[in-house]
């Protein structure tokens, strides 16, 4: 950190606020304590300057105060640059702490923190205990959990950072990206227009240029870096389109249409009678119920009946049986 | 850490240091050091850089006026950087995010607070708010009962009850029951948690709010010992134990989920696409039924005991199939071998 950029920074912002009038960058460099005499080292820094103010969110205008003005000018409208007057009722106030610590460690963690400084210095009271690290076990002792509810959200993907500037940002990516149940990867051009948390797991939405077609990612399969492949804003996502629900539709589980008949040992099988049709006691087989339930996708119910071991046995149908039968001769083999 | 500041970070903290002060009149140095996080004397150096501020034309001023006499600080003059900066994207989106996930939270009963903070925060945002439309969260609310138990708890937390749990821990394949002094509910990663001490296990336990079967509220005071905890979430909720088992597999490239699923302590590719998996886990009835369902997708290595366990469980289940074939001959007079191949 240089105490000397930070003094330079501070005063330009001060200087462009508090003028209405557009000020050259010869007039800015008379003003502001801190710039070289050297033209070409005082050019470089100033654009590198007002780089910083535009990252930070300072809204920097150019412009001319006459049309005949050859050389721009900078200002900064109070307007633009002011956090609108935002009163927050004590209800209000207390679960924007709580907002703050969902992504704490996590991506936007930054972000977050940030938000929260500046809607304090707006002078909204938030909540002290809940802004500040919530003492835990693994801290020095306990702090009350005024909502008794703790939320977080983690990014542990890589990829998320990159995806979300991109999203953000309207940028093309291409990453190297692992389908399910494939060991070899392929390279992918997306425009991205959302990302989504579902089940705990990150996905990126949107359109795949190499397929031509809307397309879901799952964070967690893209390998190696992702790289931007286009301007800022040259991504248009289209009207309507619902990241939430591309999303959902690509992982939802299909309908249970197929219907299994088993025999379940008494007192086990728990998980499969909390999703049955019905169970009954089995006339044929003491200490056994007759299971009926319903189920999607065959491969996957033989390897959760399969998973249940002697406790349970498939009667019908004879598709499914001959599944779970392959497994448990699968584990032997 | 404050050495690894940024020079844009630190300006971002004087810019909202004047007006965290003047929106409050006065306010003590230490009060104003914890709310920005940083040590007195770092508050005191940024106080001192803002007082110096100087604009040399086309007059010489000091913008910014202020003293913190007494350990109270007061800004008497501050030209135009009275109000704080408005949101950036990032920071409009990550607070808005984070609010949609929080207002689906079940048994919330802030919820119209929620929505009545993310309105306002929307118009303040302005254009910065648009963005945070393209991000969501979906909270798992399994079915109508888990948001029934997710208000109950809250109730319990908030009245101190003891609850009864009915709980199924699918490792086991078994019903359990137990009091538990409720301690917070968790909402990581969307899916919701009760944390509590459990009186059965007299540890602190973590239960997932989609595999409660039944839930009571207990008029009996809730009163979780002073070793009683709530764990450290941001360093994961599952944390590997000295008790743990060490389990090796050995998964065939249809198998490969297993590692995205579970986490693994390690993974290591092998030849054709097939990869080993080292898991740690407290309780291995879990794998076990994970082995028996994948078949000859997966297969345990380590420790013997487990690699035996799935086999006798595998051996006694194809027991099963041969007894009913025995009989579905004798009621169908269908030969053994269509059962098996």
């Amino acid at each position: 950190m240089s105490k000397r950029k930070t003094e330079r920074l501070l005063g330009l912002v001060v200087c462009l606020l508090s003028t209405r009038r557009y000020l050259t960058a010869e007039q800015i460099r008379e003003a502001v304590p801190g710039y070289p005499e050297q033209d070409d080292l005082f050019k470089r820094m100033f654009e590198r300057d007002k780089e910083d103010l535009r990252d930070l969110g300072v809204p920097l205008e150019t412009g001319v105060n006459h049309p005949f003005d050859d050389d721009p000018g900078y200002r900064i409208r109070q307007q633009a640059y002011e956090l609108p007057e935002l009163r927050l009722e004590a209800d209000e106030a207390a679960v924007l702490g709580l907002a703050a610590r969902v992504w704490r460690r996590a991506e936007l963690a930054g972000a977050a923190a940030g938000a929260l400084l500046k809607l304090r210095a707006a002078g909204i009271e938030a909540d002290p205990e809940t802004a500040q690290s919530a003492k835990t076990a693994d801290g020095d002792g306990h702090s009350p959990v005024p909502h008794g509810i703790e939320p977080r959200l983690g990014t542990p993907e890589p990829s998320f950072g990159p995806l979300w500037e991109a999203v953000r940002d309207r940028r093309p990516v291409t990453f190297s990206y692992r389908a399910a149940g494939r060991s070899d990867q392929q390279r992918r051009e997306l425009e991205p227009w959302g990302v989504v948390n579902r089940h705990g797991r990150w996905y990126v939405a949107g359109w795949d240029r190499g397929r031509n077609a809307t397309r879901v990612f799952r964070l967690g399969r893209i390998a190696g870096p992702v790289k931007f492949c286009g301007p800022s804003g040259s991504v248009a996502v289209p009207d309507g389109a619902d990241v939430r629900e591309l999303v959902r539709d690509w992982d939802s589980a299909p309908a249970r249409e197929h219907t299994a008949v088993l025999r379940v040992r008494a007192g086990a099988g728990v998980g499969l009678r909390r999703h049955a049709v019905s169970v009954r006691a089995d006339d044929t087989a003491e200490g056994w119920d007759q299971v009926t339930t319903r189920y999607a996708d065959l491969g996957w119910f033989a390897d959760y009946a399969a998973s249940f071991g002697p406790d349970v046995v498939v009667l019908d149908p004879p598709d499914l049986r001959e599944a779970v039968i392959r497994r448990l001769k699968g584990v032997l083999a | 850490m404050s050495n690894l500041v940024t020079s844009t970070e630190r300006l971002q903290r004087l810019l909202a240091l004047v007006p965290y002060v003047m929106s409050r009149k006065a306010v003590g140095l230490a009060e104003t050091a914890a709310a920005f996080g940083v040590s007195e004397r770092e508050l005191v150096d940024d106080l001192n850089l803002l007082w110096c501020v100087e604009l040399r034309a086309p007059d010489p001023y000091c913008p910014i006026d202020l003293s913190y006499e007494g350990g109270e600080i007061v800004v008497s003059q501050a030209e135009s950087m009275g109000r704080p900066l408005r949101l950036a994207v990032d920071e409009a989106s990550a607070m808005l995010v984070a609010l949609r996930m929080l207002a689906e939270v079940p048994g919330l009963e802030d919820r119209s607070a929620m929505s009545r903070l993310i309105a306002k925060l929307e118009a303040a945002a302005g254009e910065a708010a648009a963005v945070s439309a393209q991000v969501a969260v979906q909270v798992d609310i399994p079915d109508d009962d888990a948001e029934e138990y997710a208000a109950q708890i809250r109730a319990a937390l908030t009245a101190r009850r003891r609850v009864h749990l009915r709980y199924y821990v699918p490792g086991r394949d078994e019903a359990t029951e137990r009091d538990v002094d409720p301690m917070r509910l968790l909402v990581v990663d969307g899916r919701p948690y009760l944390e509590g001490w459990c009186l059965r296990a007299e540890g602190m336990r973590l239960f997932r709010l989609d595999r409660v079967l039944g839930l009571d509220v207990l008029d009996v005071p809730s009163a979780p010992p002073a070793e009683a905890l709530p764990v450290d979430i941001d360093q994961g909720l599952f944390r590997p134990s000295p008790d743990d088992v060490l389990v090796v597999l050995e998964l065939s490239a249809a198998g490969r989920w297993v590692a995205e699923y579970y986490p693994c302590e390690s993974v290591t590719d092998l030849a054709d696409g097939r990869l080993r998996v080292v898991l740690r886990t407290p309780d291995t009835g879990w794998v076990r039924r994970l082995a028996l369902g994948l078949g000859e997708d997966g297969r345990v290595i380590s420790p013997p005991s487990l690699v035996t366990g799935v086999r006798e469980a595998a051996s006694a289940a194809l027991a099963n199939y041969v007894a009913l074939s025995q009989v579905m001959h004798g009621l169908t007079a269908e030969p053994a071998e269509t059962v098996y191949r």
